[in-house]
């Protein structure tokens, strides 16, 4: 373990986070409100522990997978231990522990709360909440590798590859810094898109710029208390729609499309899968619930919503779907563990590791019934390697050991079986609402404290995909080699 | 610059190294999933798996618009054949590493016929090293500028010289003769030294100057070697014959030893003036039996480092002058310099050193009057060549006016065909070339970058 490069990349990373802080601060200064204060102190303190660190840079810049790992887990808690600062030190939200869960499911772009009145909190606090979405959802380092001069780290691809979701990381272009500048220039292009729209649909632009944010980074914050259900405009509804399913598709499909590769763009096997997966949750969620609506319009219209919100894990709720038969409920939990595509924004398994696991059942049985035969698993035409193979295997298997575990200690709580599973499986999943207790309509302030940490680190887990958060209770990790 | 590097063998690997670090984008294609994730990790460059020869796996690693492909596989048609596909498929330069000796009669056939930039043969250019030093043995390591006008030698300093303990600013004293000792590498440090810089026994000093003032330099300082004359090759491998070629031609004696009696007839018919023994040249008796003693110059050149490196310890024990190890594994080399093997020489790395300077030579060709560039001291230190065209700030000005950066030094200034060592007196004029000695490796690209 290269400490002093570890801390080096962090101090680094404290600055950049303390200089993105000043927006909200800025807000503040603008609205006259009581946060000034708070935000200041946190910016203050980050930027002190920042420069601290990063003064003088490590002779051994040597950083490997471990470091990668390590330095990943840990930028993610200190950004949420600060970032929960200003919440606190403004008495917006007076427990600590609270403040926390909230930034936490922010930068995861979870988008669980534990407020009951939203609307209470003042603009600069809102804004701040709904911009660790936007920050979080394309990831803290890849913003950093995007920003920072050359760094002459060399293995940054450690980095990255703990950071940005799914089972094969590649890089678009040749240079880290380069793929990352092009992936976050996407993502502002098409967040700046959203924004506009919604302005059009008629939506006010502090609004329409934070709810931008959230759908952005996947994540599910809005400002209203009724979340999307609040504008109540089908326009608003369907552009929402459009942008969740677009921050759910893999952002190397957007560089193909720009470089003019649309042939390959409509050739993914994984975007169609997603599609398909979509289209057929859909048609049978709006047949479901067709009796309840006034149209069948109408039932469309908020069984899309809904099932968009879901499979890429944003959260905005538009119905209250407890109220759903629970074929319908069956099926959202169920779009919870899918999520979205590899290499977007979204959270959950992930539809290329879902396909990777369905073909492989189909294989077995094909093998079952003929020992003898030979097939390959492909995965967009290509052969998947063993050790990706491998990868997903573990990656389930570690999946469902955080699952049961986090499980076993919010049932603590004494809720229903309905409320603890979707609990644990929201937040695992960074999706945001669940079930009964912590439905749509409810919230997560009524939860014990154990259970706020335990659905905490869950969402971390969730959102790093497990293993960088792992690493950080491995003891051989911290060894000096 | 966009760069393809297919193979990442050894070769790839070092020109990985030095391209990626230098700023330009890599892309790697190799055979092996191993090493593109590997290539991956090391290095901030992106890899592909699968063939160089492959149409699609070309056009995905961007070969149509790429600047330049680097063909470096282990076949040397791969290489061809890969350097003609990405030509074809819009790639701007193509540069292919091509080693059979078969071949290498019509490289320039191939060359141009067949359009590739450039062709590599690592054996030959290893034996036009080592040829080099054997002209002029009292160097570690020589290096030619501007056409042979100015040489750029690696030496020790005895521990009984007369160099030892004196300041830089009283060597003419010493020696007489205009040289300029332009980097020191002392233990793991390189210094650029100044005036003061006092010099100690064992530290590897760089010198430039003319032929001449170097020769008489070497005899001042009591080092200097005679041209050697015998000189015994131990393995007949592909550096053997290219280098027992040049050698004969010159008119040195050549005795190669060589293991396989099937080779040493091939070796006797294509060269009939070097004496060809068949034998186990790692056997103490065959090499006393065949006069290593009394050789003037002992090259070693099988195919196993581990051997070379005890033979070329044993030659050196033996009291024979200059002794030239070939040493593959890069960690070697360094272990070597802690051994007291003096002159070792590493195809691999002559290989990537080459392909980096054509490089650099090409990235700058439009606006620059980049002519040459040595890396030396482990590759932390570059010298390099421009030629003046027309006159600009830094012209018609004594030396000690200009402001340069640190850790640059002006080494020599050609004019007119003339070597001179610069003081602060001299000044540089247009039609002059001037030979540069910086530790900033990969920053100077133009001569303009020099000044701060």
């Amino acid at each position: 373990m290269n400490y002093k490069m570890v801390g080096y990349i962090i101090g680094r990373i404290m600055v950049i986070m303390a200089i993105l802080m000043c927006l909200p601060f800025i807000v503040a200064l603008l609205h006259r409100e009581d946060t000034i204060f708070g935000f200041a102190l946190a910016i203050l303190c980050q930027l002190i522990i920042g420069f601290a660190f990063s003064v003088k840079k490590p002779k051994n810049t040597e950083l490997y997978a471990k470091e990668g790992l390590v330095i990943v887990a840990l930028v993610w808690i200190l950004t949420s231990l600060f970032g929960a600062l200003p919440f606190y030190l403004s008495r917006e939200i007076p427990s600590y522990l609270d403040a926390l869960f909230e930034t936490i499911s922010g930068f995861t772009t979870t988008g669980a709360t534990i407020l009951s009145d939203i609307e209470a909190l003042s603009d600069s606090a809102l804004f701040w909440r709904s911009f660790t979405h936007w920050i979080g959802g394309m990831g803290v380092l890849v913003f950093v590798l995007a920003v920072l001069p050359k760094t002459h780290v060399t293995q940054s691809i450690h980095l990255m590859r703990a950071e940005v979701p799914g089972p094969q990381v590649g890089k678009l272009v040749s240079r880290m810094r380069s793929t990352a500048r092009i992936l976050y220039g996407i993502y502002i292009i098409l967040t700046l898109l959203e924004v506009l729209c919604l302005r059009l649909a008629g939506m006010p632009w502090f609004d329409s710029l934070l709810n931008s944010f959230a759908t952005a980074g996947t994540g599910g914050f809005c400002l209203k208390n009724a979340s999307i259900a609040a504008y109540n405009s089908a326009a608003i509804d369907a552009i929402i729609t459009f942008f969740m399913i677009v921050f759910g598709i893999n952002f190397t499909l957007f560089y193909l499309l720009l470089t003019g590769h649309v042939l390959q763009v409509l050739k993914s096997e994984e975007l169609r899968w997603f599609l398909g997966i979509i289209a057929l949750a859909t048609l049978c969620i709006t047949l479901d619930v067709s009796h309840l609506y006034e149209s069948f319009t109408e039932a469309f219209r908020y069984s899309v919503f809904q099932v968009s919100s879901i499979i890429t894990t944003t959260g905005f709720i538009t119905a209250d779907y407890s109220q759903w038969p629970m074929f319908s409920q069956t099926i959202l939990v169920l779009l919870m563990f899918v999520g979205a595509m590899a290499g977007s924004t979204g959270g959950g398994i992930k539809v290329s590791r879902v396909m990777i696991l369905l073909k492989t059942v189909l294989r077995e049985l094909r093998h079952q019934l003929r020992p003898r035969s030979v097939s390959a698993l492909k995965l967009e035409g290509k052969l998947v390697e063993e050790k990706t193979f491998l990868g997903v295997m573990s990656y389930m298997s570690i999946y469902v050991l955080f699952f049961v575990v986090s499980m076993v200690l919010v049932s603590l709580n004494n809720l229903s079986f309905a409320s603890s599973f979707s609990a644990v499986t929201t937040c695992l999943n960074n999706v945001g609402p669940g079930l009964e207790a912590v439905g749509p309509v409810n919230n997560f302030g009524s939860l014990n404290a154990l259970s706020k940490l335990t659905l905490s680190i869950d969402m971390l887990a969730g959102r790093l995909e497990l293993l960088p958060i792992l690493t950080l209770f491995t003891p051989s990790a911290w060894r000096r080699r | 610059m966009k760069i393809i590097i297919v193979g990442d063998g050894k070769v790839g690997m070092i020109l990985t190294e030095y391209l990626s670090r230098e700023g330009h984008d890599i892309m790697v294609i190799d055979k092996n999933p191993e090493v593109v994730e590997n290539a991956m990790n090391v290095h901030d460059v992106a890899a592909i798996n699968g063939s160089g020869a492959n149409y699609n796996v070309l056009v995905e690693a961007g070969a149509t618009r790429a600047d330049l492909l680097i063909a470096a596989t282990s076949s040397d048609e791969m290489n061809i054949l890969s350097c003609l596909m990405a030509k074809k498929i819009g790639t701007r330069h193509t540069i292919a590493r091509v080693r059979n000796p078969e071949y290498a009669q019509q490289l320039v056939f191939i060359r141009e016929e067949l359009g590739l930039s450039m062709i590599v043969n690592p054996e030959f250019e290893a034996a036009q090293d080592i040829s080099r030093v054997l002209r002029f043995p009292s160097a570690i390591k020589l290096d030619c500028f501007s056409k042979g006008r100015v040489d750029l030698a690696e030496i020790r300093i005895p521990e009984d010289g007369h160099l030892a303990g004196h300041k830089l600013s009283e060597l003419y004293k010493v020696c007489k003769e205009k040289i300029l000792i332009c980097a020191v590498q002392r233990e793991e440090q390189v210094l650029i030294p100044n005036g003061d810089f006092v010099l100690m026994a064992n530290d590897r000093i760089h010198i430039t100057g003319s032929h001449a003032a170097l020769a008489s330099f070497f005899k001042a300082i009591g080092i200097f070697k005679q041209k050697s004359k015998h000189i015994l090759i131990v393995g007949g491998g592909k550096i053997a014959y290219y280098l027992a070629r040049q050698l004969a031609d010159t008119g040195v004696d050549v005795k190669i030893i060589e293991q396989s009696e099937e080779r040493c007839l091939e070796l006797s018919e294509a060269l009939p003036r070097a004496t060809i023994i068949c034998g186990d040249g790692t056997d103490h008796a065959i090499l006393q039996e065949e006069g290593l003693a009394s050789s003037d110059a002992c090259v070693v050149l099988t195919g196993i480092d581990e051997e070379n490196i005890i033979v070329a310890l044993y030659a050196q024990t033996m009291g024979v002058s200059k002794v030239i190890t070939k040493i593959d594994r890069r960690s070697f080399g360094d272990m070597a310099d802690h051994m007291g093997i003096d002159s070792y020489i590493s195809p691999k790395v002559i290989t990537a050193n080459r392909i980096v300077r054509y490089v650099r030579a090409m990235d700058f060709a439009k606006e620059s009057d980049f002519k040459t560039l040595y890396k030396i001291v482990n590759n932390q230190v570059e010298a390099l060549e421009f030629s003046i065209r027309q006159k600009a700030f830094y012209t018609d000005k004594p030396i000690k006016e200009l402001k340069t950066k640190k850790g640059v030094l002006f080494a020599s200034i050609i004019r007119h065909g003339r070597v001179i060592i610069p003081s602060g007196e001299d000044h540089l004029e247009a039609g002059d070339s001037v030979i540069i000695v910086t530790t900033n490796s990969g920053c100077i690209n133009r001569l303009e970058d020099i000044f701060a």
